[in-house]
């Protein structure tokens, strides 16, 4: 296929043949990185959380007025949770995953730093890393005697916790390279010893990024009924709905005039919580398939438009003995040329898009398989679109060159 | 001659009816998806309290004695900071204001308790924010000071426990303690709710949450410090606080708004903030005294980068669509006015003169655009309504408002015209004498 005069023809249509590069090169900028924006959602989405979610339901109880034995409350809350048939741990927590409301904390390495490591955020309450489900990689969960009350550590400045449990990911970030088993980190003054590291437990809420989304601290600390509300039981899949309603009613029979703000599992927790990125990637992928086919739909009809203005010269190459396969592919031929300079200015447009998205929302740099990949699925989408009106060049009679010259 | 025109526009436009309703529909969607996030920016970005949001102003203090870490001083004060500034009365108007949660319930009503949000602020506030009142009226200082057994109502709230009647004088039960209602709020639904406005920098762009609905039950502070103790959150603390006595506390849950009606007065403001930073400092009470801000509203929305990021994304997105969109008509025009070259060839040689020629192109682009405005306009309340149907904070407040419904209209004709420019250039430079050789 001889290039040059199809050049030659798009020399004297400079115009269109701009305003087909242009479309192909803005949709391909715009679609390169729409596509990269939902599968960074969707990465987001899969978010791991280090805790058993299938299995776990969370019920937050408001206790009424003032709690006069918050301690004698939670225990026998838990006690009567834990009769619940099919329960096989229940936890009264200070945060759970996903609720977007977390404790934090800031971490040193060593008390007379100025400036905090870092900030990690803080579970607290008994039994948690056993009812979360957690994978424990190194060292040991807690054992009775780590155990304080969370109410008499607020009272008394002397009690503090010894021991702490953290993440893989926190203790990799606090020392490089080396296990964190058995190292100090200090909460303010307060030193306290690494005894586990469990394999992840993800921070309620995310404000300080995704990066820092695994860095988390467990204390051994006890709650009370006056200081957390919140409620975890860990149950098989199928019974979640049943221990809920289960739990309900067992919360409301210890004291009948308490609030259930929420009784979710963790499924439609992390669904909620997502629930924004959910709805963006969907937004995305409706916006890239408009686009791709407003774009189809201009190339047909500059494609119609080029074809019956051409009219009467492929009369004429038909007449001098070009065959229907000539005509078709010189159709095809030219979209290829436009689609190919389009392409390689999206290109060059998605790359500063992509730049302008890492400075304002923190995107990462696209990867360079975008760019074969939507370069491909533009020139598919020019070849589809151009299909009709060069066929309908292709069947343009030889007798045309006859008439009306 | 206009009349003339849209009568040709009409006639061609007809004559090719796939081609028309190619352009009209690429117009429509790009005027539908573009229309549609900017009324969601129109809704998010406009002035909560457009009668004088020009004198209202936000200070911050910064009580954390750990060594300089922050830039900026935390985004609301603790409690002694607030209420000494608060109790100076150097402003023309002054209110604190807090939120939280607590279990409610009303004698007499057979619904069971539900859990409220709770906003505790002092008399200023009503009439600092225009707020509209339906039944009664706010408290005055006297209940601020006496702590006072008073409350104000929603109207969503009222509407829920008394169905719309008029409440005033009855009571609620909030917690433990019985509270009289004094005021029922006519519905308002300022946005985004800008007074509890806080931690936007910290909210990766996710500030959905700053146009949920103002609170069902306002408090005088200190009665509903004494109703909700220990059920106040603070917004951070800087070492370990005791949960059931925020006041003293080291701890920041308390903002500040202040209403400065003149220049001077914003600056003499300024300078009292400062002053009284660093008399805190010299009582050994704050570390880092030159850190004050006074920001006006509009500053204090803008630093907390109030309209989500998404909401931001989307609008982009749409604008880079209708772009796309007018590329393609522009294309689809050219082929349109260049296919009639003969017949325009033979209205120049009958005398029309290139202007003409230029207008009638124009005239058909623009009617395309006019319909193309009208497809656009169905998109846009589609739109709207997928908006509102998600579950969002703002997603009550997204409707179309005169403005944004003439905008409409606007976007899509001009859009039109641009697109048009270069194609009726095109076929009013046409040399008539070639045109008409080959009819």
């Amino acid at each position: 296929m001889d290039i040059l005069p199809i050049l030659t023809t798009l020399r004297r249509h400079k115009v269109t043949a701009l305003l087909v590069i242009l479309e192909v090169a803005l949709t391909c900028a715009i679609v390169c990185n729409a596509v990269f924006l939902v599968s960074q959602r969707l990465q987001r989405m899969d978010m791991p959380s280090g805790v058993a979610e299938h299995e776990l339901v969370q019920v937050q109880a408001v206790g009424i007025g003032r709690q006069v034995n918050g301690k004698a409350r939670a225990q026998e809350d838990l006690a009567q949770l834990r009769q619940i048939p099919g329960v096989t741990g229940a936890a009264l927590v200070n945060q759970v995953p996903f609720t977007n409301s977390s404790w934090n904390s800031s971490v040193k390495l060593d008390p007379t730093q100025k400036q905090a490591t870092l900030n990690a955020t803080t579970y607290f309450g008994e039994n948690l890393l056993q009812t979360f489900g957690t994978k424990l990689l190194e060292g040991r969960y807690f054992n009775a005697g780590d155990y304080l009350e969370f109410d008499e550590v607020q009272r008394d400045l002397k009690l503090r916790p010894q021991v702490v449990v953290i993440t893989r990911e926190l203790g990799q970030r606090l020392w490089p390279g080396v296990s964190a088993l058995g190292k100090t980190i200090y909460m303010g003054e307060d030193p306290v010893r690494v005894v586990g590291v469990v394999d992840g437990l993800i921070r309620p809420s995310l404000f300080n990024g995704d990066a820092s989304a695994q860095w988390t601290i467990v204390f051994p600390l006890r709650m009370s009924a006056s200081s957390a509300n919140r409620y975890v039981l860990r149950t098989a899949p199928g019974e979640r709905e049943r221990v809920i309603a289960g739990a309900v009613a067992k919360l409301k029979a210890v004291d009948s005039r308490r609030v259930i703000t929420d009784k979710k599992t963790l499924d439609e927790i992390r669904r909620e919580f997502f629930q924004n990125d959910r709805s963006m990637a969907g937004l995305l992928v409706g916006v890239c398939i408009a686009l791709l086919a407003v774009t189809a739909l201009g190339i047909v009809g500059l494609g119609s438009f080029w074809v019956a203005q051409r009219r009467r010269s492929i009369g004429v190459r038909r007449a001098l003995g070009a065959t229907r396969a000539n005509i078709l592919h010189y159709f095809q031929t030219e979209n290829f040329l436009l689609a190919t300079i389009g392409i390689a200015l999206g290109m060059v447009l998605a790359y500063g898009i992509n730049l302008f998205l890492m400075l304002h929302y923190e995107l990462p740099r696209l990867p360079a398989a975008y760019f074969p990949v939507g370069a491909i699925v533009l020139w598919l989408i020019g070849q589809a679109a151009v299909l009709g009106p060069a066929l309908r060049a292709a069947a343009v009679p030889p007798v045309v060159a006859t008439r009306s010259v | 001659m206009f009349g003339y025109y849209i009568d040709l526009a009409w006639r061609s436009l007809k004559r090719n009816k796939v081609l028309t309703a190619l352009m009209v529909i690429a117009i429509a969607v790009g005027i539908g998806a573009s229309m549609t996030t900017l009324t969601v920016m129109h809704l998010l970005s406009g002035d909560p309290v457009p009668t004088r949001s020009g004198t209202l102003f936000y200070p911050q203090v910064d009580p954390d004695p750990s060594p300089a870490t922050n830039h900026q001083p935390y985004d609301v004060m603790d409690y002694r900071s607030a209420l000494d500034l608060w109790s100076a009365h150097r402003a023309d108007r002054q209110a604190m204001v807090t939120s939280s949660q607590l279990r409610l319930t009303a004698p007499q009503v057979n619904l069971p308790p539900l859990m409220a949000q709770m906003l505790s602020t002092t008399s200023d506030f009503f009439p600092m924010f225009d707020v509209p009142f339906r039944y009664g009226g706010g408290w005055t200082a006297q209940d601020d000071e006496n702590h006072a057994r008073v409350a104000v109502i929603s109207s969503d709230l009222n509407n829920k426990l008394f169905n719309g009647a008029n409440s005033v004088g009855r009571t609620l039960r909030l917690k433990d303690a019985d509270v009289r209602i004094i005021g029922v709020l006519a519905p308002w639904r300022p946005s985004p709710q800008f007074y509890d406005v806080a931690g936007g920098r910290f909210s990766n762009g996710d500030t959905a949450g700053f146009y949920s609905k103002p609170e069902d039950v306002f408090v005088p502070f200190q009665s509903s410090l004494e109703i909700n103790a220990g059920g106040f959150q603070p917004f951070t603390c800087w070492s370990m606080p005791d949960p059931a006595h925020l006041q003293n506390a080291p701890c920041v849950w308390v903002a500040l708004w202040v209403q400065l009606n003149s220049a001077a007065k914003v600056g003499s403001y300024r300078r009292y903030v400062a002053d009284y930073a660093a008399q805190q400092k010299a009582l050994g009470r704050f570390v880092h005294a030159d850190n004050t801000q006074l920001r006006s509203l509009m500053a204090w929305l803008d630093f907390n980068q109030v309209v989500p990021s998404d909401v931001r994304l989307q609008t982009w997105l749409a604008f880079a669509f209708l772009l796309i969109c007018l590329f393609n008509t522009v294309g689809l025009l050219l082929a349109k006015f260049l296919r009639r070259a003969g017949e325009i060839g033979v209205r120049r040689a009958l005398g029309a003169s290139r202007a003409a020629v230029f207008a009638q192109c124009l005239v058909e682009a623009g009617l395309i655009g006019l319909l193309g405005g009208a497809g656009g306009l169905l998109l846009t309340l589609f739109g709207l309504w997928l908006v509102r149907s998600q579950p969002v904070e703002y997603a009550d407040l997204v409707h179309l408002d005169t403005t944004m419904f003439l905008a409409t209209f606007v976007l899509a004709i001009t859009a039109s015209l641009l697109a048009g420019v270069l194609p009726a250039l095109r076929a009013s430079r046409m040399v008539p004498s070639l045109q008409l050789k080959t009819l």
